[in-house]
C-alpha cells in the first residue's frame, strides 16, 4: 500500500497512524506500555518538569532561611535536608532527565532512525528514573530526608553521624545510576548503529556529538559512584569501614571516587546544553555552525579532559603540591575547547541575519551567563585562589552560572526550539519573551551577589549567619532574586498551559531548520519517517550539495519550511527502500516492524523500588516472606519480559 | 519521481551512501560497551584494594600467610578453561552442530559453577581464619572486590544456562548465533577480570 504515497510527509503520516492501532488502548496503559522514544522522551520531560519545579521549592526555602540573619525559618537539620535534596534533585531527578528526555525525542529522528537501539531497554530506564526519585523523596515522610550534602562526604554518610535519609541517598542514587547507565548506552548504539545512510559522523548533527559525548561520560563516570556508594552501603550495613578511619579506612577515598564521578558528571549536564545551542544558533543566525569540525571534536577533548580533572574539587585536603599543579594545569587546559566553542558559537552568529525567537534569545543568553561561570571556574582552578574561595558562596556562584546560566537556559532554548516538533504546536513567542527576560534578569539578582559574598567570606552549607558581618545586603537581595526567578518559571509552565488548548497547527519545519527531525510530520507518526532518509550533507534540509557547500552559496533556504531537495531525497529513499520494508510485513502501515508495547520493565523498576524499601523497613522476624515474595516477583517479571522478546 | 529527484540523480551522488560502522552489529556493539562500562566497576575495586594495599600488607591476618595461592591458581585454571569451552560452543553452533554446541554450552556453565563453589571454600576457609567483611581492610577490600567478580560469574552461568535452554527450542545455528556470541563475550570479559584479579591480588 506505500506504493500510492505521494512525496509529501503529512497526510501519509496521518494515514498510518491510523492502520498501525487496531484497537483503542486505555490512555495510561497505552502510556505505561510504551516503548516508543517519543513518549518516553516526554516522559522524561514530564517528570524531569515536576523535579525541577520540587527543587526549585527547595532552593526557596534554603534562600527563605537565609534572608535575614540568624533566621529561625527552618531548623539547621531540615536546611541540611533541604540543600542536600535541591542539589540531588535538580541533578539527577531535573537536569539530567530532562537532557535525556530531549535526547530521547530528538536524536533518533535526528539521525533518521525508528526508534532507540532498545526501546525496552528505553522504557526499563525511564520507569527506574520515576521509582528511584519517588523513593528518594520518599525520605521527607520515613523519618527524614538525606541531610549529608549531594556529595555526601564521609565520614559523614556514616552509621554513627547520619540516619535513615543515608540509606534513601545511597540507595536511590544507586537505582538512578543503573538507568542512567542504560539509558546512556542506549544512545551509545543508538547514534553510533542507527545514522541513516549517508549520515557519516562528520555529517550528524551536533546535538548527536553532545549527547554521545555525553553518554559516554555516563558510561565511565557513574561505575565509579556506583561502587563508592556499595562501600557505603557495606560500611553502614555489613561491618566494613572503608571510609571510617577509626576502622583503618580512609575518608578521602570517598572524595576520589566520588569526584571522579563528579567532574565528569559536570559536563554530562552541561554538554548536551552546548549541543542544543549548536542546532539552535545556525538556524536562527540563517547560516551553517562556524566550526563545526572544531565543536564536534572538542566535545571529545573536553569529555576526555573531563576525567582527568577530578582532584581540582580536593586542592583543600592538601594532596601537595604536585598533585595540585597537575590538576590545576588540566583544570585551565580544559578552559581551552569550551573557550573556543563560545567563539565558535558567536562566529556562526555573525553576519547572519538573525531571527531573535525565544529559543534564539536563550541560545544567546546562554553564552553570556555561561560564559561568566566559566570564568570564574578558571578563578577556581587556581589552587591559592581556590584555597581561599572553596566552600564560600562565591563556588555557589560558579556553579549556578555554569549549570543554571548554563545547563538550564540551553534547556530551555532547546525546549522552545523542539516544543513545535514535539507537540504539534509552538510556545507562545511573546510570553516566551516574558519567560527569557525575567529568567535572565532574576537568575543574575539572585546569584550575581553570591559572588560578593563568598568573597566576603560567606561559608556555604551553614545554616545562617551572623548580622554586621558584611552578609546583611546582599543575602535579601539573593533571596528576592530567587522569589522573582521561580516566578520566572511559573510564566513558562503558564507558557507551556495556554498554548496546550491551541490548535496543533505546527507545520513540518516551523523554523526552516536544516536537520532531518524536520523532515517528518511535527508531531511525528509512531515509525518517524514514512521511508528511511537518506542524507547526502550536512544539512539534509538545506537546499546545500556538496558542490553548494563549497561555492559558499547558503542562500537557498526554502520558504516554504523543508526544502525541495528534502522532499527528493525523502522520495529517493522511497524508491530504494520501499520494497525492503513491504516485505517485512510484520507492523501495520508500510510493513515497517515497530516493537510492540510491554508492561514489564515498569513491573521490574516498580519492583525494585519496593525491594528497597522493604529491606530497609522488613522487620527481622518477616525476612523469610519477604526475601521468598521478592524472589518469585523477580523470576516471574524477568521471565515475562525474556519470553515476550524471544516471541 | 518527481522533477526534483531526477535532478538530484544527475549530481551522481550515491544512491545509498554509507554512514560507517555498518558491519557491526547492534546487539554486540550494545555488550562490548556494556563491558567498558563494567570495567570501571571493576577498576574502582580495584583501586580501592591498592589505595589501601600498604596498610593491608602491614597487618594480620595478611595475605601472604591466608591466601592459597595454589588452590587459587586451580580456581584461575578451571575458569580459562571455561573461555575454550566456551568459544567450542560457538564453533559448534555455527557449524550448525546444535548438540555439541549445547553440551559445550552446558561444560562452560559446569565449569563456572566449580569456580564459583571453589570461591564459596576459599571465602569460608578465610572466615576460619578471621577474614570477614569487618575483620579490618583486607577482609573488607578483598572479599568485596572478590566477591562483586562471583557475583558477575554467577550472572554468567545462569545466563548461559538460559542459552542453553533456548538452543535446545533449535534458536541458535549457523544463520543466528548471535546469542551465544553475546553470552561468550561476556564470559571472557569476566574470566579477562579474574586474571587481572589473580595476578594484582595474588601474585604481586
Amino acid at each position: 500500500m506505500a506504493v500510492e504515497i505521494a512525496p509529501q510527509v503529512a497526510p501519509v503520516g496521518a494515514q498510518v497512524s491510523n492502520e498501525t492501532a487496531p484497537y483503542k488502548e486505555s490512555f495510561l496503559w497505552e502510556w505505561a506500555t510504551t516503548v516508543d522514544h517519543k513518549k518516553i522522551g516526554i516522559l522524561y520531560l514530564l517528570t524531569g518538569g515536576l523535579f525541577f519545579l520540587i527543587g526549585g521549592l527547595e532552593a526557596l526555602l534554603v534562600r527563605t532561611q537565609l534572608m535575614v540573619p540568624r533566621s529561625d525559618f527552618m531548623n539547621p537539620d531540615l536546611y541540611n535536608q533541604m540543600f542536600t535534596m535541591h542539589a540531588t534533585t535538580m541533578i539527577f531527578l531535573a537536569v539530567m532527565p530532562i537532557n535525556v528526555g530531549l535526547g530521547n525525542y530528538i536524536v533518533p529522528l535526528m539521525v533518521g532512525a525508528l526508534d532507540m537501539a532498545y526501546p525496552r531497554l528505553n522504557a526499563f530506564s525511564y520507569w527506574l528514573y520515576l521509582f528511584g526519585g519517588i523513593f528518594l523523596n520518599l525520605s521527607f515522610v520515613m523519618g527524614g530526608a538525606p541531610n549529608v550534602g549531594w556529595f555526601g562526604y564521609a565520614p559523614l554518610t556514616e552509621n554513627q553521624y547520619s540516619g535513615s535519609g543515608t540509606d534513601f541517598w545511597v540507595i536511590g542514587l544507586q537505582i538512578l545510576g543503573v538507568a542512567s547507565i542504560a539509558g546512556a548506552l542506549n544512545f551509545v548504539v543508538t547514534i553510533l548503529k542507527m545514522r541513516a545512510p549517508g549520515m557519516t559522523f562528520n555529517r550528524m548533527p551536533l546535538f548527536c556529538w553532545a549527547t554521545l559525548v555525553t553518554a559516554i561520560l555516563v558510561l565511565f563516570a557513574f561505575p565509579a559512584i556506583t561502587i563508592a556508594l556499595f562501600l557505603v552501603m557495606f560500611d553502614r550495613h555489613f561491618g566494613t569501614s572503608f571510609y571510617n578511619a577509626a576502622g583503618g579506612g580512609d575518608p578521602l577515598l570517598w572524595q576520589h571516587l566520588f569526584w571522579f564521578f563528579g567532574h565528569p558528571e559536570v559536563y554530562i549536564l552541561i554538554l548536551p546544553a552546548f549541543g542544543i545551542i549548536s542546532e539552535v544558533l545556525p538556524v536562527f543566525s540563517r547560516k551553517p555552525i562556524f566550526g563545526y569540525s572544531f565543536i564536534a571534536y572538542s566535545s571529545v577533548a573536553i569529555g576526555f579532559l573531563g576525567f582527568t580533572v577530578w582532584a581540582h574539587h580536593m586542592f583543600a585536603t592538601g594532596m601537595g603540591d604536585i598533585a595540585n599543579t597537575a590538576f590545576a594545569t588540566g583544570s585551565f587546559l580544559i578552559g581551552v575547547p569550551t573557550g573556543v566553542k563560545i567563539f565558535n558559537w558567536i562566529g556562526t552568529m555573525w553576519g547572519g541575519s538573525i531571527r531573535f525567537t525565544t529559543a534564539m534569545k536563550f541560545a544567546a543568553g546562554f553564552i553570556g551567563t555561561f560564559t561568566v561561570g566559566g570564568l570564574s571556574g578558571i578563578m577556581l582552578a587556581s589552587p591559592p585562589v581556590d584555597f581561599q574561595m572553596t566552600a564560600t558562596y562565591f563556588v555557589v556562584a560558579h556553579l549556578h552560572y555554569v549549570l543554571f546560566g548554563g545547563a538550564i537556559m540551553g534547556l530551555f532554548a532547546g525546549l522552545y526550539y523542539w516544543w513545535p516538533k514535539m507537540f504539534g504546536r509552538a510556545l507562545d513567542e511573546r510570553i516566551g519573551n516574558w519567560h527569557f527576560w525575567a529568567q535572565l534578569l532574576a537568575f543574575n539578582i539572585t546569584f550575581f551577589p553570591m559572588h560578593w559574598l563568598g568573597m566576603e567570606g560567606m561559608p556555604r552549607r551553614i545554616y545562617t549567619y551572623f548580622p554586621n558581618e558584611g552578609f546583611d545586603f546582599w543575602n535579601p537581595v539573593a533571596t528576592i532574586g530567587s522569589y522573582l526567578l521561580g516566578g520566572a518559571v511559573l510564566i513558562f509552565v503558564a507558557n507551556a498551559v495556554i498554548t496546550a488548548f491551541r490548535p496543533a497547527d505546527a507545520t513540518d519545519n516551523p523554523w526552516e531548520a536544516s536537520s532531518l527531525e524536520w523532515a517528518t510530520t511535527s508531531p511525528p507518526p509512531a515509525h518517524n519517517f514514512d521511508v528511511e532518509p537518506v542524507v547526502y550533507s550536512r544539512y539534509p534540509l538545506w537546499d546545500i550539495s556538496e558542490e553548494d557547500e563549497h561555492g559558499g552559496s547558503h542562500s537557498s533556504v526554502s520558504s516554504h519550511g523543508v526544502s525541495a531537495t528534502a522532499i527528493a531525497t525523502v522520495a529517493k529513499a522511497h524508491d530504494e527502500h520501499g520494497d525492503a520494508h513491504e516485505s517485512g510485513g510484520h507492523g501495520g502501515g508500510h510493513g515497517i516492524h515497530l516493537p510492540a508495547p510491554t508492561i514489564y520493565p515498569m513491573i521490574l523498576a516498580l519492583g525494585l523500588m519496593i525491594l528497597f524499601l522493604a529491606v530497609l523497613f522488613t522487620p527481622p522476624t518477616l525476612k523469610i516472606v519477604f526475601v521468598v515474595t521478592a524472589v518469585i516477583y523477580f523470576v516471574v517479571a524477568i521471565t515475562g519480559w525474556v519470553k515476550e522478546v524471544t516471541d | 519521481m518527481t522533477v526534483s529527484t531526477i535532478e538530484h540523480a544527475s549530481h551522481a551522488v550515491p544512491a545509498n551512501p554509507p554512514s560507517g560502522m555498518e558491519s557491526l552489529d547492534m546487539r554486540k556493539l550494545g555488550m562490548w560497551v556494556f563491558l567498558g562500562s563494567d570495567c570501571v566497576f571493576f577498576a574502582s575495586l580495584i583501586t580501592t584494594y591498592f589505595v589501601n594495599r600498604p596498610l593491608i600488607f602491614s597487618g594480620e591476618p595478611n595475605p601472604h600467610h591466608t591466601l592459597g595461592i595454589n588452590f587459587t591458581a586451580v580456581l584461575a585454571f578451571i575458569l580459562l578453561l571455561s573461555s575454550l569451552t566456551m568459544v567450542l560452543s560457538l564453533a559448534a553452533f555455527q557449524r550448525d552442530n546444535i548438540q555439541s554446541g549445547r553440551n559445550w554450552l552446558l561444560a562452560t556453565a559446569a565449569l563456572g559453577t566449580c569456580f564459583l563453589a571453589g570461591q564459596a571454600i576459599e571465602f569460608s576457609n578465610l572466615a576460619h581464619e578471621g577474614v570477614t567483611l569487618s575483620s579490618g581492610l583486607f577482609g573488607q577490600c578483598f572479599l568485596i572486590m572478590t566477591g562483586f567478580h562471583g557475583t558477575h560469574v554467577f550472572i554468567g552461568v545462569i545466563w548461559l544456562l538460559a542459552c542453553w535452554l533456548f538452543a535446545g527450542t533449535g534458536r541458535f545455528n549457523s544463520k543466528n548465533f548471535i546469542g551465544v556470541e553475546i553470552s561468550g563475550l561476556y564470559w571472557h570479559f569476566v574470566d579477562l577480570v579474574w586474571v587481572a584479579i589473580f595476578t594484582l591480588i595474588y601474585l604481586i
